[in-house]
C-alpha cells in the first residue's frame, strides 16, 4: 500500500510577539519572526510516519508570498520529498473560503502529477494567527471528501474491499471517538498525535537546493473570481488591541492570611464557592 | 572565536546542539538518575544522520571524518556527557573496521553503523589489562574456518547494548600483544553473554558491562585484518578517537560553564549578581579561556587527523589529556560558582563534574596520555 | 482513488442570496443524546438580543433553532429552545442522524439554509461548531468567521458584527461577511449569556422533510470514550484550576484536583506540565491546547508564558499564585498570590472547607 500524502502548511507570524500600533490602529508585523504554523509541524509529521510505516509519497502544499517557501524548506528537512508554493497576487487577501478554494485546486493538480489522485491531506488543527481551524474542512468541502478534525491518533491502516481505511482517534471536549474513515480524506490534528522529528542532516542539504516549484492561479487553473479578495466572503471591517487587563491586588501576608483574603474577595464578588 | 567551519560543519553542528537542546537535555537528570540507556535518543540521532557524519560517502556516511564526529560529540556532551559517549563509543567500535578492515567488511558493516540501524562498541580492557593492554587473557583459537573465543573483556562501553562488537583477543598468546587478533562479534553470537552492568560515578546513563565469552565461534572471515594485527588495530583505533573523549570532555566543560554563567548573572548577593564580585568573576574568565584553548586543541587536531596525516598520536593524545583536565578543573569550579545549589542533585552542576571525571580516566589515563607524549618527545629529541 | 474523481461540484452550484430576501437569525442545535449543549443556550440568550436589535433595520426577523438527529432525540428539545428563547424551531429528524457526522449534518443545514435563507446562522464553537460550519460556509460559499467573543448589528445595514481575537489575543478584529447570505459565525462557549428558562414563551415547531438527502459518509464513528475522569469538561466549565511546572513532580496534581473538586471547577494545565507527561493534553490551556473563557480561571505554578496567556486572559477573575513575584502570569492576575504554592493551596482549601461548614 503506497500513500499519496499532501500536508497542508501555513507559514506564520510568532504570534507572541505581533503587537498593534496604537496610534495608526494597523498590525506591527516588522521584525515579527516567521515560523512554521505549530500545529502544521505534528501534520507533517503524521504524513511522514505514514509514508515510513506504509510507502509512499509526502509533498507539502502552503499557499503564500515567495518568503513562505523558508516553511516548505524546513518541512523538506525534516524529510517531505517534495512541496508546492501557490503563490499570486490574484490569492492576495484570501479568507478562509478563498485559501480553501486555492488550496482545493492545487490538491486537484498534485493528483493529476501523480496520476492517481491524493489519498490523504493533512492539516494542523488551526494556524495560531487567525486560530479560524476552517481550512482543513474547508478544503474537505470543496474536494468532497470526508474531513476528521481534532485526530489526536492514527491508530491503524487498513486495506478493506473499496480502498485504504484509516482507524483514528478525534479529540472531544471530554474524551475521544475512535473513527474510521475511507481514503480520500483530509485530517486536521492536535498536538497530542504525535512527537515531531528533528530535521536530518540530508534533508537540511536538500532543503538548501531544493527547487522549489511555485504555481500561480493558471498554473492550477483556478478560478480567480474564486481566489483573493473576489473569491472571499468575508472581511475586516476593524481591528483594535484588546482590552488591557490591569494588573489587579497582590493579598499581603503569609500564606493562611492571603489564602483566606483571597476566598473572601471572591465571595464577596459573587462566586458561591 | 571563528572557528572556520565550513557551512556543511556549521550545519552538523546546529543540528547536534539542537538535539542536545531538545531530546538529550530535558531527560538527562532521569537517565542518570534511573541509569538508563538512551536507546530513543540514538533512534533519533540516526533518524537525524548524526551517526553518518563520521563515515566516508562510500559507506553510507556523509564523509565529515574525525571532526564532524568530534562536533557532534561535543554538542551531545554539553547536554549530557553519557548520552555523548554513548553515541561516541558506537563509532568506536566502528573505527577498527574503517581503518583496517577488508572491503566485504567495510560494505557489510559500515552502512548499518552510519545509519544508526546498528549500535557498536569496542572490546580492549579486562580486569588484569588496563593501562598494561597487553596483559589481556582473553584467547581466539582458530578450529577450521571459526575462531573459538574465551575469556571476559570488562567495563565496555555499550555492552549489552549494541549489536556489533570489535573484539581484541589472544590467537596466540606465546607471542604477547604481537599474538593479538580483532574481531567483529556480531550480539546473539552463542557463547556470547554480557556479565553484570557496572554503576558507575558518572556518565550514568551510558551502559558500562563486561562480555563473556564461553566458546564463542566467530567465523574467519570476521577477523579485522590479518591476525597478529589486533594490538596495532587497537592503538591505531584508540589514537583516531581520543579527540572524540577530548570533544566529549570539552563539551561537558561548556554545559556546566553555560550553567555556571547563568547562575552567576542571576544570582543575588550583598545586593547585586554575584558575577560582579571579582572572585567570582576571575573564576569565570579562567574557565572561559581554559574551554576555548582545549577547543582549539581538540578542533586542529581532529581537522589534522582528517587532512590524512599519517602521524598524530602524540596530538591525538594532547588533545585528550588538555581537554579532560580541563573539564575536571571546570566542572569543579562551576559547582563552586553555584554553591550550595551546585551540590545539590536537583540542580544539574555537579552532575556534570560527576560525568567530567572518567574523561581523565578512559581510553588511556591521563598518566598514560603523558608517558605517550613524552615517549613520542623523546622519539623526536632523537631524530633532531 | 483519486481526489479529482471525488465530488468537487458542490462549490459550483452553490447559490448566493442577496440579502433582503434573506431573513431570520439561526442557531445551530449542538445536542448530544437529547442534551442540548450549553453553548445553544448561550447563543438562544445573544440571538434573542441580536434579533430585537436586527428587527429595527429588517423588520419582521425571527430567531430560529435548528436542531438535527433522531426525532426520539430533538423532538423533545423543540420546547426547551423555545422556552429558552427561540421564535421558531427547526426539527430535521432521521434515524441515520443519531450522532452527529460531518458531512450528513453539513447536507441537512446546507438543504435548510438554501430552502429558508436565513440572514445569520452561529454554531457553537465547539469542536463539533467548528467541524459543521466551515463544510456548509464552504458548500454554500459564504462567509464564516470562528470563534467570536462579541457579535452585534450594523444599525446602518443590518449586517452582523463578528469580533473575535487574534494573534493569540493580541489582538481583536472585527468581520463582516460580503453580500452573501447567511453570515454564519462560530461563537466561543461561555461568552454568551442564556436567557432564563420560561416555558410560558410561545414558537412555532417546523419538521423539516429530509426525502432525498443524501446522508453518505466514508467516515464512521465506531466508539465514543469518555476520558476527563471528574468535573466539568474545561470549554463549559465555570471554574478552572491550573497546575504548572511549578507543581515539580506529577504527583502534586492531586493537590490541583482536590482544589477543582472543592470548588466544582475542571483542571487545566500548562503546557510544561503536559510535555513532562504529568497531565493528559485534553487538559492543556494554552495556544497549542485550548482556548477557555471561565468566570474564574486560578493558576497554580504557572508562570504565564505568552502562549499560555492566550489561553486564558479572556477569563473573568484570574488568580495567580506562584512564589515568583515577577512572573508574568501577575500582570494579568486579578488576584495576586506570591508564595509557596505546597502552603497557600492547602489553606485555600482549608479556608473553602471552614467557610463552608460555618454557613
Amino acid at each position: 500500500m503506497s500513500l499519496n500524502i499532501v500536508v497542508l502548511v501555513k507559514q506564520v507570524p510568532d504570534t507572541s510577539e505581533v503587537r498593534m500600533d496604537p496610534v495608526r490602529g494597523t498590525l506591527i508585523r516588522e521584525g515579527v519572526p516567521s515560523i512554521v504554523n505549530p500545529f502544521d509541524v505534528f501534520a507533517i509529521e503524521a504524513g511522514l510516519a505514514l509514508r515510513d510505516a506504509y510507502g509512499g509519497k509526502v509533498t507539502l502544499l502552503s499557499m503564500g508570498p515567495s518568503q513562505a517557501g523558508a516553511a516548505l524548506r524546513e518541512g523538506i528537512s525534516m524529510g517531505a520529498d517534495d512541496a508546492v508554493l501557490i503563490s499570486d497576487r490574484a490569492f492576495a487577501g484570501s479568507d478562509t473560503l478563498a485559501t480553501s478554494y486555492a488550496l482545493a485546486t492545487a490538491v486537484k493538480k498534485i493528483g493529476q502529477n501523480a496520476g492517481a489522485g491524493v489519498d490523504l491531506i493533512l492539516a494542523g488543527r488551526q494556524a495560531i494567527d487567525g486560530d479560524t481551524a476552517q481550512v482543513g474542512p474547508g478544503v474537505a468541502e470543496q474536494l468532497g471528501m470526508p474531513s476528521i478534525t481534532c485526530v489526536s491518533k492514527i491508530e491503524s491502516l487498513s486495506q478493506n474491499g473499496t480502498g485504504p481505511n484509516l482507524r483514528l482517534r478525534r479529540m472531544l471536549e471530554d474524551g475521544y471517538q475512535v473513527v474510521e474513515v475511507g481514503l480520500p480524506a483530509v485530517l486536521s490534528v492536535v498536538k497530542d498525535i504525535n512527537k515531531p522529528r528533528l530535521p536530518s542532516l540530508r534533508g537540511m542539504m536538500k532543503s538548501k537546493t531544493y527547487n522549489l516549484p511555485t504555481w500561480t492561479a493558471a498554473d492550477i487553473a483556478a478560478d480567480t473570481t474564486l481566489c483573493g479578495l473576489s473569491g472571499s466572503a468575508t472581511r475586516v471591517k476593524r481591528i483594535f488591541s484588546p482590552e488591557k487587563r490591569a494588573r489587579g491586588e497582590t493579598l499581603e501576608g503569609g500564606a493562611a492570611e492571603q489564602a483566606k483574603t483571597l476566598v473572601q474577595r471572591l465571595r464577596d464578588s459573587g462566586f458561591s464557592i | 572565536m571563528n572557528y572556520f567551519l565550513t557551512e556543511e560543519q556549521k550545519m552538523i553542528q546546529d543540528l547536534a546542539r539542537k538535539a542536545a537542546q531538545e531530546l538529550v537535555a530535558p531527560v538527562a537528570a532521569e537517565l542518570d538518575e534511573k541509569e538508563e540507556f538512551p536507546r530513543e535518543i540514538l533512534k533519533q540521532l540516526a533518524q537525524m544522520d548524526l551517526f553518518a557524519v563520521f563515515y566516508p560517502i562510500e559507506y553510507g556516511g556523509l564523509g565529515g571524518g574525525v571532526f564532524a564526529n568530534c562536533l557532534v560529540t561535543e554538542q551531545l556532551a554539553r547536554a549530557c556527557g553519557g548520552v555523548a559517549v554513548s553515541y561516541a563509543a558506537t563509532g568506536l567500535g566502528g573505527t577498527p573496521i574503517l581503518l583496517m578492515g577488508s572491503e566485504e567488511q567495510k560494505q557489510k558493516y559500515l552502512p548499518l553503523l552510519a545509519r544508526g540501524e546498528k549500535i557498536g562498541a569496542f572490546a580492549l580492557t579486562e580486569a588484569d589489562a588496563g593501562s598494561d593492554a597487553g596483559n589481556m587473557r582473553t584467547t581466539a583459537k582458530k578450529d577450521g574456518d571459526y575462531y573459538v573465543l574465551n575469556g571476559t573483556k570488562q567495563w565496555i562501553t555499550n555492552g549489552g547494548e549494541a549489536d556489533l562488537y570489535t573484539v581484541v583477543a589472544l590467537t596466540d598468546p606465546s607471542r604477547g600483544v604481537r599474538g593479538a587478533t580483532a574481531f567483529i562479534v556480531e550480539a546473539g553470537t552463542p557463547g556470547f553473554t554480557y556479565g553484570k552492568k557496572e554503576k558507575k560515578m558518572g556518565i550514568r546513563s551510558s551502559a558500562t558491562r563486561e562480555l563473556v565469552f564461553q566458546d564463542c565461534r566467530v567465523p574467519k572471515e570476521n577477523v579485522i585484518g590479518r591476525e597478529g594485527m589486533g594490538f596495532i588495530a587497537a592503538l591505531k583505533t584508540l589514537d583516531m578517537t581520543r579527540p572524540g573523549v577530548g570533544a566529549q570532555a570539552l563539551g561537558i566543560a561548556q554545559g556546566a560553564f553555560d550553567h555556571a554563567l547563568k547562575y552567576s548573572a542571576e544570582r543575588q548577593q550583598f545586593g547585586q549578581a554575584i558575577i560582579n564580585f571579582q572572585a567570582i568573576g576571575h573564576m569565570l574568565a579562567d574557565m572561559a579561556t581554559q574551554i576555548e584553548a582545549a577547543r582549539l586543541l581538540v578542533y586542529a587536531t581532529a581537522r589534522t587527523i582528517d587532512s590524512g596525516a599519517k602521524e598524530y598520536g602524540k596530538e591525538a593524545s594532547m588533545a585528550k589529556l588538555f581537554a579532560s583536565d580541563v573539564a575536571m578543573r571546570v566542572t569543579t569550579d562551576a559547582v563552586q560558582v553555584a554553591g550550595g545549589y551546585g551540590y545539590m542533585r536537583d540542580f544539574p552542576l555537579e552532575k556534570y563534574m560527576r560525568d567530567a571525571k572518567i574523561t581523565q580516566i578512559y581510553e588511556g589515563t591521563n598518566q598514560i596520555q603523558r608517558n605517550s607524549i613524552a615517549a613520542a618527545l623523546a622519539k623526536e629529541a632523537r631524530r633532531a | 482513488m483519486s481526489a479529482d474523481s471525488a465530488n468537487s461540484a458542490s462549490a459550483t452550484n452553490a447559490t448566493s442570496a442577496v440579502i433582503a430576501t434573506n431573513k431570520n437569525i439561526w442557531v445551530f442545535g449542538e445536542q448530544e443524546n437529547g442534551r442540548l449543549a450549553l453553548s445553544v443556550l448561550e447563543l438562544l440568550g445573544e440571538g434573542r438580543r441580536l434579533v430585537d436589535v436586527a428587527n429595527a433595520v429588517n423588520a419582521g426577523q425571527k430567531l430560529a433553532l435548528v436542531l438535527i438527529g433522531t426525532s426520539a432525540d430533538i423532538e423533545p428539545l423543540a420546547a426547551e429552545g423555545i422556552a429558552h428563547g427561540a421564535d421558531l424551531v427547526y426539527v430535521c429528524a432521521h434515524p441515520e442522524l443519531a450522532v452527529f457526522q460531518d458531512e450528513p449534518y453539513a447536507a441537512v443545514l446546507t438543504h435548510l439554509c438554501r430552502t429558508e435563507r436565513p440572514a445569520v446562522l452561529l454554531a457553537g464553537a465547539t469542536l463539533i461548531g467548528r467541524a459543521l460550519a466551515p463544510r456548509v460556509a464552504a458548500r454554500l460559499r459564504v462567509g464564516l468567521t470562528a470563534d467570536c467573543t462579541e457579535l452585534g448589528i450594523d444599525p446602518e445595514n443590518g449586517s452582523l458584527l463578528q469580533t473575535r481575537p487574534a494573534f493569540g489575543g493580541n489582538v481583536m478584529a472585527t468581520i463582516v461577511s460580503s453580500d452573501r447570505r447567511p453570515q454564519m459565525a462560530t461563537v466561543r462557549p461561555r461568552v454568551m449569556v442564556p436567557l432564563v428558562r420560561d416555558a410560558a414563551r410561545k414558537g412555532e415547531v417546523v419538521k423539516i422533510n429530509l426525502g432525498g438527502l443524501d446522508f453518505s459518509t466514508r467516515a464512521k464513528v465506531k466508539e465514543v470514550v469518555r476520558e476527563l475522569s471528574q468535573g466539568p469538561a474545561l470549554d463549559e466549565a465555570e471554574i478552572i484550576v491550573s497546575g504548572g511546572r511549578g507543581l515539580g513532580d506529577p504527583k502534586n496534581f492531586a493537590l490541583i484536583r482536590e482544589l477543582a473538586e472543592v470548588l466544582g471547577g475542571a483542571v487545566g494545565a500548562s503546557r510544561a506540565a503536559v510535555d513532562a507527561g504529568w497531565i493528559p493534553y485534553p487538559h492543556q490551556v494554552g495556544q497549542t491546547g485550548r482556548t477557555v473563557r471561565p468566570k474564574l480561571y486560578i493558576a497554580v505554578g504557572i508562570s504565564g508564558a505568552i502562549q499560555h496567556l492566550a489561553g486564558m486572559r479572556g477569563s473573568d477573575v484570574i488568580v495567580a499564585i506562584n512564589k515568583d513575584a515577577s512572573a508574568p502570569i501577575f500582570d494579568v492576575a486579578t488576584y495576586g498570590l506570591v508564595g509557596d504554592l505546597f502552603e497557600i493551596v492547602p489553606a485555600m482549601i482549608a479556608e473553602l472547607k471552614a467557610g463552608r461548614a460555618a454557613s
